[in-house]
């Protein structure tokens, strides 16, 4: 290993998709030499920060960088909209972690991304593309202004579903409209893999059960360290208990409890409240202090 | 030695025991008998000379005393706190046929403070060898490890996970058994050794054990990455929320600082009151946390009476006073959930001692139509850990049928060059233990490489020819330097 080749976690390149959704490219060339689709990173935005679970978007071996599509909903991703310009760099970001999503020999499969899940599934879509099979991919959004990728996807899918709330865009409905009528005009379809929120996920899944065709989900629950050893993300997967981090992220969407996950996704649903209010009470004062600053230096 | 009231510490994150004051420290060294057969050393994982180092407390020369410490143990701050002593050194010692035994644990923790608030450290004269180490993972086994590698020459990088080194020093024990500043004081010695650390390295992953032998130049390997996959109690309401594993309890309070919420951003509940399940070290720390995290009334909940409790006597004695209620003899049989998805008490059976089972303890048995169901919020589980998946996913090396790395007696695995130690080898076991592996497995290394052993140099006149030990054998280097 070359010093250089040891990241500071550099963001180099950000992108808005919207006023809630952004793109960080990161600087991490030995991570972009391991990364395969469907494993995440752990991210730390500073000393103080809480470690947090993104699924890799992409990765660019030759550019040496880490791509992470996140939404600002939380403390953390809201702190990191505002703070994760290019030329800052992240506090901590480790991985790839999680076993990579298997890449299977299936003919024909449909790759479902929805809100989160549109960026991550892109590697996937791409990853069945290159080992020969016919791609549909289906999209979801809640409405036109909201869409990203579209050329991105369009280029590794052989046909490219959009769906919104809305029908500004594509068709309207949820993408189990989509990945229905995918299944309608495609019966030879082998397998679907849905990322996306829990509810997302799970209506994909009950959508594919009665086709019997292989569906593969990517679970995103709460994790602390990513390597096995706190035992926070446990899911339930058939009668068993696995953890997320170390035995997924990657499970058989007929298989899993969603309403498990869910409920154990809601786990710090008050903490998470009073840290976001901590935050942004603390950004109105430093608010006010720069305001005041500001005016006492134009008295000056 | 003196310790805070168990009132006052109960609120506060601070070390219980407070250190020795000198006169303390000189007053417990004149207890040694030097005696001759000196069967505390013998005890030691590590073999410290051990009534050296005391005669050297009383003669008031502490930096001899330290001297004699660290020829053996690079970290004696940490071993003095958190070594079992009673089942090693002190537990064989002399004195303690008749009398209470030599307080050995605190003389070396006494040794170990005055040399970090001194800035005392011992650099040996090290020659560089151009052999590349790659420890993987900085626990205490693999610090041990790099510390002699190290000190033999070698270019040591050790990799870690985590954004910070320590492993379960850091992640696992609490401040007030064993403070983040003395971990930081050790590790900065080693890092003067020459040691570099590479946090947010998740090996296995980022690269793998083959690729550091066969593409990053390393000469050797050393893999001390722990057990630490937490065993849930596969009971129903498991996944129930508030049920937790010690490491998470521990990880988000000690590593993520959720003590300071929301100035730090991980938050850890605690509730009004916590059962914990497990009756070892880690439950024992996961109770005293709680308290500290502010819970009214805290629980153990163990099936075995507590004679058989493998936590040491001293922590059980400290939970005891901090107000921790202990219920003996007492086995979850399930989780209660309040209806919208949280805990709200336990369901429990009366158990009754049976015949001894495999590990010599008496069996626990339940005791028929003793169910009794008790409130609570939080429920932790410490109840032990199994071999952590990531190894046996992303390398060849060989595993036992339990998933822990497979060695032989030199602690060389499958795979040429690589090493390992600690848990991922034996499973959960002490921090000494760990750090025993860490330097077995460096003699081992050491070995392989050809580098000659400079742990024990020129011990006596005797038995050594130009300074080389007549019963060393690796005298030829393979490659040369």
């Amino acid at each position: 290993m070359k010093a250089n080749e040891m990241a500071n976690f550099e963001i180099l390149k950000r992108e808005d998709f919207s006023d809630v959704t952004y793109l960080l490219e990161v600087r991490h060339p030995l991570m972009a030499k391991a990364a395969k689709p469907g494993q995440f990173v752990i991210v730390m935005l500073n000393e103080h920060g809480e470690r947090i679970p993104l699924t890799i978007a992409d990765f660019d071996k030759d550019q040496g960088t880490i791509t992470l599509v996140i939404q600002a909903v939380g403390k953390t991703t809201r702190q990191m909209q505002q703070e994760c310009q290019v030329g800052t760099s992240l506090y901590g970001m480790v991985g790839p972690m999680g076993i990579p999503s298997p890449i299977s020999h299936a003919k024909k499969v449909v790759c479902v991304g929805g809100g989160l899940g549109v960026a991550p599934i892109f590697p996937q879509a791409r990853g069945f593309k290159q080992s020969g099979a016919y791609v549909i991919g289906v999209v979801g959004f809640r409405n036109k202004d909201l869409v990203f990728w579209e050329d991105k996807f369009r280029a590794c899918c052989d046909e490219f579903i959009i769906c919104t709330d809305d029908g500004s865009a594509g068709i309207k409905g949820l993408v189990t409209a989509g990945i229905l009528q995918a299944i309608e005009k495609h019966p030879d379809i082998e397998e679907v893999v849905a990322i996306g929120p829990p509810i997302m996920m799970k209506g994909c899944a009950d959508a594919t059960r009665p086709f019997n065709i292989k569906t593969m989900v990517s679970l995103n629950p709460v994790m602390v360290d990513g390597t096995g050893m706190c035992g926070g993300c446990r899911v339930k997967i058939g009668n068993q208990v696995k953890f997320a981090c170390v035995d997924g992220p990657d499970f058989d969407g007929h298989q899993v409890d969603f309403d498990d996950l869910m409920m154990r996704l809601r786990r710090y649903t008050k903490e998470e409240r009073m840290a976001l209010d901590h935050w942004e009470k603390s950004c109105r004062l430093q608010k006010s202090i720069d305001v005041a600053v500001d005016t006492a230096d134009l008295k000056s | 030695m003196r310790e805070q009231d168990p009132v006052v510490r109960a609120g506060n994150f601070e070390e219980v025991a407070c250190g020795y004051h000198p006169d303390d420290a000189m007053r417990e060294s004149e207890r040694c008998l030097l005696c001759p057969d000196q069967p505390c050393v013998a005890g030691c994982p590590v073999g410290i000379d051990i009534p050296g180092f005391i005669q050297k407390i009383g003669e008031k020369d502490l930096r001899g005393a330290y001297d004699i410490l660290t020829d053996t143990n690079l970290l004696p701050a940490i071993c003095g706190r958190v070594c079992p002593q009673e089942n090693q050194c002190e537990g064989v010692c002399t004195v303690g046929e008749s009398l209470e035994s030599v307080a050995i644990g605190r003389l070396e923790r006494f040794v170990g403070d005055y040399a970090i608030k001194e800035g005392w450290i011992n650099i040996p004269y090290i020659q560089p060898n151009r052999y590349k180490v790659g420890i993987v993972g900085s626990g205490p086994a693999g610090m041990a490890c790099a510390a002699d590698m190290a000190k033999a020459g070698c270019d040591v990088t050790v990799f870690e996970a985590f954004h910070q080194p320590g492993g379960v020093l850091k992640y696992g024990i609490p401040d007030f058994r064993l403070p983040n500043e003395v971990i930081d004081a050790e590790i900065g010695n080693l890092k003067q050794f020459g040691v570099k650390f590479e946090c947010n390295t998740l090996v296995g992953r980022l690269f793998t054990i083959e690729q550091m032998v066969s593409e990053m130049g390393f000469d050797a390997v050393f893999v001390g990455v722990g057990a630490g996959y937490p065993t849930m109690l596969g009971i129903p309401g498991d996944s129930v929320n508030g049920v937790l594993s010690a490491n998470e309890l521990l990880t988000r309070c000690n590593l993520m600082r959720a003590k300071e919420f929301p100035n730090f951003d991980t938050p850890q509940p605690i509730g009004r009151r916590v059962a914990v399940v497990g009756a070892g070290n880690t439950a024992m720390d996961a109770m005293r946390v709680s308290i500290r995290l502010g819970a009214e009334k805290v629980y153990c909940i163990y099936r075995r009476s507590r004679k058989e409790a493998p936590a040491r006597v001293e922590e059980v004695h400290h939970a005891e006073q901090e107000g921790v209620e202990f219920h003996w003899l007492t086995n979850p049989v399930a989780v209660l959930d309040d209806g919208k998805g949280s805990v709200r008490g336990m369901r429990c059976v009366r158990m009754e001692l049976g015949e001894p089972d495999d590990s010599g303890r008496r069996r626990p048995v339940p005791v028929a139509d003793s169910e009794f169901d008790f409130e609570t919020d939080l429920i932790v589980y410490a109840i032990g850990t199994n071999a952590n998946p990531i190894m046996g996913q992303t390398s060849k090396l060989r595993l036992n049928k339990w998933g822990y790395i497979d060695t032989d007696e030199n602690l060389a695995t499958s795979l040429a060059g690589v090493f390992a130690g600690g848990d991922i080898v034996t499973g959960a076991a002490t921090v000494i233990e760990a750090m025993g592996a860490g330097r077995k497995a460096a003699r081992s290394m050491k070995a392989y490489l050809g580098i000659r052993d400079v742990s024990r140099p020129y011990i006596s006149e005797g038995s050594s020819i130009f300074g080389i030990d007549r019963t060393e054998r690796n005298f030829a280097r393979v490659r040369v330097v």
